[in-house]
C-alpha cells in the first residue's frame, strides 16, 4: 500500500490546527474542546444497518441513544474489516469528537481497534465480541457481548417440537467460538425435547454471502432438514429461502417474523439498547466504563421473538418453563455428561458450564449430534 | 412438508439444481459481455451494472408490485450505463478498461445509495416453471423449479450463436470487432456499432442483476452480487467469445459453486474452504489444458485492447 506516503485527512487537520494554535497564542486549547458540551458516540457497522440482522440489531441500540440529552451519535455503515475501519475511527475521533467508539464487527478488533486505542489513549473503545483480555489489551478498550447461546437453546426447544424428520439445520458463517456455542446450544435445546434429533451444519465461510447462504439452505432441506436457523450477518436470505421450501425457521440477531409469519417459530434477538445506555450513562456521569461486559436473557442483553403459530402447545409450555428457569440466572446449557462429535468428553458427569463460564468463549468443538466439522 | 431421504444423491442433485439456480446471472452477464467484446470493446463495468440492475429491479418491483416491470426497468437502466460507457470510449485515447473499472465503482455506489430504503421491504418474486412435475421426490421438484429468465438466457445463447454467423447484424458486430479498418472500408461506423453493442451488453447484465434480487437469492442487499459480474466477464474469455460456450461455462460455474454446501450437507465436512474454491480451480485447470504456447487466444476479436 502507498498509504504511508500520503498525508491522511486527520494528520492534515492536526497539522493545520497546530499551525493555527501557534499563530493565535491564546488558543492553546485542544482541537476537540469545541465539542465539550455533550458526548459524541461513534458506531461502526460492517454491513447496512437495516439488514434484518446483526447490524440492524446494533443500529436499533444506537437509535435508542439518539433521544438522550447531550448525546450525539455518529454512525458509519459498510465499513470493511480492513485499514478502512481505522480511517473511520480516526475521522470519528478527530473530526466528530467522539469520545466513545463502538466498532461492532468481529474483525475490527485486532489490529485495527488496538492500533487506534494506542494512538488515542484518552478515547474509549468497546468492541462487540469476546476478545478483550485483561493484562493483554489496553485499558481504554474492552468488549461486550451477550450470552445469546441461551437464545439458541430456546430456539432449539421450539425446533425440537416442530420437527417431524428429527433433522434440524444450521447455516453458519465461520467456526469461531460464538458460532460454535450457538450451534451446540441449538442442538442441545432440541435434544432436550427428543434425544434422537441431529443438527446438520453448513459453514459458508463468510459473514455475508447471499447466494451461498441460499445454496446452503437448499442443500440442508434437500437432506430432509425441516427446521433451519443460522448465524450469518443477515438472516433474510436464509429465512426467505427456507420458508419458500416449506421449512420452519428460528430467527437470529433480530426479529425476522415479518418475512415468514407462518413458518417463523421464534428467534434469538440482541437487545443492545440496554448495553449502550449503560455505557453512555456512565460516560456522561464521568464514571469509569467497564472493560468486560457480559449478559444474557436475564440481564436484558438478549430477548426472544414472540412464539409463532406453528409451535405446538407442548412446545410453548416447555419454552416458557425453560425461559423462566433461565431468567433466574446461572443456567447451564453445556453440562456433563457431554461428548463432542468426535467422541471426546468435553464435560464430565456433574460438570456444568454456566453462561458466564469463560471456557465457553474459547469453544472449539461441536457436540455429539451435530453433523459438521470445525475446519 | 413431505420429504424423502435421498442421501448421497443429494450431491449430483444439488449440482444440477445449483447449476440451474446460480448460473442465470452468469449467463446474462457473460452473453452481454460477449456481444460487447465481439464488437471490439471491453466493459469491465458489468459488475456495477449487475448490482445497479439488481437494485433497480427490486425497487421497481416493490413499488409497482410487478417483478416483470422490475426486469424491464433494470434492462433500461443497464442500457443507459452501457451506452454511457460506449459514448465515453468513442473519444480518442480513452482506455475502455479504466472506464469500465470506474463504471463498476460508480454503478455499485449509486445502487447502494438509491437502494438504502429497499433493503427491508419484500418484493414479489419472478415466476418459476415446475419442470419437476413428473417426479414424486420433493427435492427433484425443487431442483427443477426453473425460472423463466434461465430459459430465456438459454434461448438467447443459442440465438446469439446463430446470429453471429448468419445475420447481417451479427456479421457487422464481428467485422467491427475484428478490424476497424475493414469496417470503415465497408462504410460502417465502428463507434456506432460499439455504442449499441455496449448498450445491449449493459441491458443484459442488468437483467442478470434482476434475477439475483427478484428470484435467487431473491432479496436486495449490498452484498448480493459478491463479484459475480466480474467472474462472468472472465467467463467470456474462458468461453472463447462463443455464446454457447458462455452458457456452458455459466452452468459449470453454478454447479461447481453448489458443490461446497452439498458436500457438507451429506457429511463431507472437512476442508470446505477447498470445495468453495472448486469453481476457480476448475477454471484454472481448463484454461491450462486448453492453452497453447504456439498460438494466441483462439476466437479473440482482433480489436480488443487486451489482444492488440
Amino acid at each position: 500500500m502507498t498509504n504511508r506516503f500520503m498525508i491522511s485527512r486527520r494528520q492534515l487537520l492536526k497539522t493545520s490546527a497546530a499551525g493555527a494554535a501557534l499563530g493565535i497564542a491564546s488558543s492553546a486549547l485542544p482541537f476537540r474542546s469545541a465539542f465539550a458540551a455533550g458526548v459524541t458516540v461513534g458506531f461502526i457497522y460492517v454491513g447496512p444497518k437495516d439488514d434484518y440482522g446483526y447490524n440492524q440489531a446494533h443500529a436499533e441500540g444506537a437509535a435508542m441513544l439518539k433521544g438522550m440529552d447531550g448525546v450525539t451519535v455518529v454512525e458509519e455503515e459498510n465499513v470493511p474489516e480492513t485499514v478502512d475501519v481505522q480511517k473511520t475511527m480516526e475521522s470519528m475521533i478527530s473530526l466528530d469528537g467522539a469520545s466513545l467508539v463502538f466498532p461492532t464487527s468481529f474483525g475490527y478488533f485486532d489490529p485495527h481497534m488496538l492500533a487506534m486505542a494506542a494512538k488515542f489513549p484518552e478515547v474509549q473503545f468497546r468492541h462487540c465480541g469476546g476478545m478483550w483480555t485483561e493484562g493483554k489489551h489496553p485499558t481504554n478498550t474492552g468488549s461486550y457481548f451477550g450470552y445469546i447461546g441461551q437464545g439458541q437453546y430456546l430456539n432449539g426447544i421450539a425446533a425440537g417440537h416442530a420437527t417431524k424428520t428429527k433433522k434440524i439445520g444450521f447455516v453458519a458463517a465461520k467456526p469461531i467460538p460464538q458460532v460454535l456455542l450457538n450451534i451446540n446450544s441449538f442442538l442441545l435445546g432440541a435434544r432436550s425435547v427428543d434425544p434422537s434429533i441431529t443438527c446438520q451444519v453448513i459453514f459458508t465461510g463468510e459473514w455475508s454471502l447471499a447466494v451461498k447462504e441460499a445454496e446452503a439452505t437448499n442443500a440442508l432441506i434437500d437432506q430432509g432438514v425441516d427446521v433451519v436457523t443460522c448465524h450469518v450477518d443477515s438472516p433474510k436470505v436464509v429465512v426467505e429461502t427456507a420458508a419458500g421450501r416449506g421449512a420452519f425457521i428460528c430467527g437470529y440477531h433480530a426479529n425476522q417474523s415479518p418475512l415468514a409469519p407462518e413458518k417463523y417459530l421464534t428467534g434469538a434477538e440482541w437487545n443492545w439498547a440496554n448495553v449502550y445506555k449503560m455505557y453512555v450513562e456512565k460516560l456522561v456521569a464521568g464514571e469509569a466504563l467497564p472493560n468486560f461486559t457480559r449478559g444474557g436473557l436475564a440481564d436484558g442483553f438478549v430477548k426472544m421473538s414472540p412464539l409463532g403459530p406453528a409451535v405446538p402447545d407442548a412446545g410453548r409450555a416447555q419454552f416458557e418453563a425453560t425461559l423462566a428457569e433461565i431468567m433466574k440466572g446461572g443456567f447451564s446449557v453445556i453440562k456433563g455428561p457431554l461428548k463432542n462429535n468426535k467422541g471426546d468428553v468435553v464435560a464430565a458427569d456433574g460438570q456444568a458450564f454456566a453462561e458466564t463460564a469463560i471456557e465457553l468463549e474459547s469453544m472449539d468443538y461441536l457436540v455429539e449430534g451435530v453433523v459438521g466439522s470445525t475446519s | 412438508m413431505e420429504t424423502t431421504d435421498i442421501g448421497l444423491w443429494g450431491v449430483p442433485l444439488a449440482i444440477l439444481g445449483g447449476a440451474i439456480r446460480v448460473s442465470t446471472p452468469f449467463i446474462f452477464v457473460s452473453l452481454g459481455e460477449a456481444i460487447t467484446e465481439r464488437s471490439g470493446r471491453i466493459n469491465l463495468g458489468l459488475e456495477g451494472i449487475l448490482v445497479f440492475g439488481a437494485m433497480s429491479a427490486y425497487a421497481v418491483a416493490v413499488m409497482t408490485g410487478s417483478p416483470w416491470l422490475g426486469v424491464v426497468a433494470a434492462a433500461g437502466a443497464g442500457a443507459c450505463f452501457g451506452l454511457f460507457h460506449g459514448w465515453i470510449c468513442k473519444f480518442p485515447k480513452v482506455n475502455d478498461i479504466a472506464i469500465g473499472i470506474a463504471l463498476m465503482l460508480f454503478g455499485s455506489g449509486l445502487a447502494f445509495f438509491f437502494g438504502k430504503p429497499f433493503i427491508q421491504p419484500s418484493a414479489p418474486d419472478l415466476p418459476a416453471i415446475p419442470l419437476g412435475w413428473w417426479s414424486s421426490v420433493p427435492q427433484v421438484q425443487a431442483a427443477l423449479n426453473v425460472n423463466v429468465l434461465f430459459l430465456i438466457g438459454a434461448a438467447l445463447a443459442v440465438f446469439l450463436w446463430w446470429a453471429f454467423r448468419n445475420t447481417r447484424a451479427g456479421l457487422i458486430v464481428r467485422v467491427v470487432g475484428d478490424s476497424s479498418d475493414a469496417a470503415r472500408a465497408m462504410g460502417l461506423n465502428p463507434n456506432t456499432v460499439r455504442l449499441l453493442a455496449t448498450g445491449v451488453g449493459g441491458a443484459l447484465a442488468a437483467i442478470g442483476g434482476a434475477y439475483l434480487s427478484l428470484y435467487y437469492p431473491g432479496s436486495w442487499s449490498e452484498g448480493v452480487s459478491s463479484g459475480q459480474g466480474l467472474m462472468a466477464v472472465a467467463l467470456v474469455i474462458f468461453a472463447r467469445w462463443n455464446p454457447i460456450g458462455c452458457f456452458a461455462a455459466a452452468l459449470l460455474f453454478g454447479g461447481a459453486g453448489a458443490l461446497g454446501p452439498a458436500l457438507q450437507s451429506v457429511g463431507v465436512t472437512q476442508g470446505y474452504y477447498l470445495f468453495y474454491a472448486a469453481p476457480y480451480i476448475l477454471t484454472l485447470i481448463i484454461m491450462i489444458a486448453t492453452s497453447s504456447p504456439g498460438r494466441s487466444l483462439a476466437g479473440a476479436p482482433g480489436e480488443l485492447s487486451i489482444t492488440k
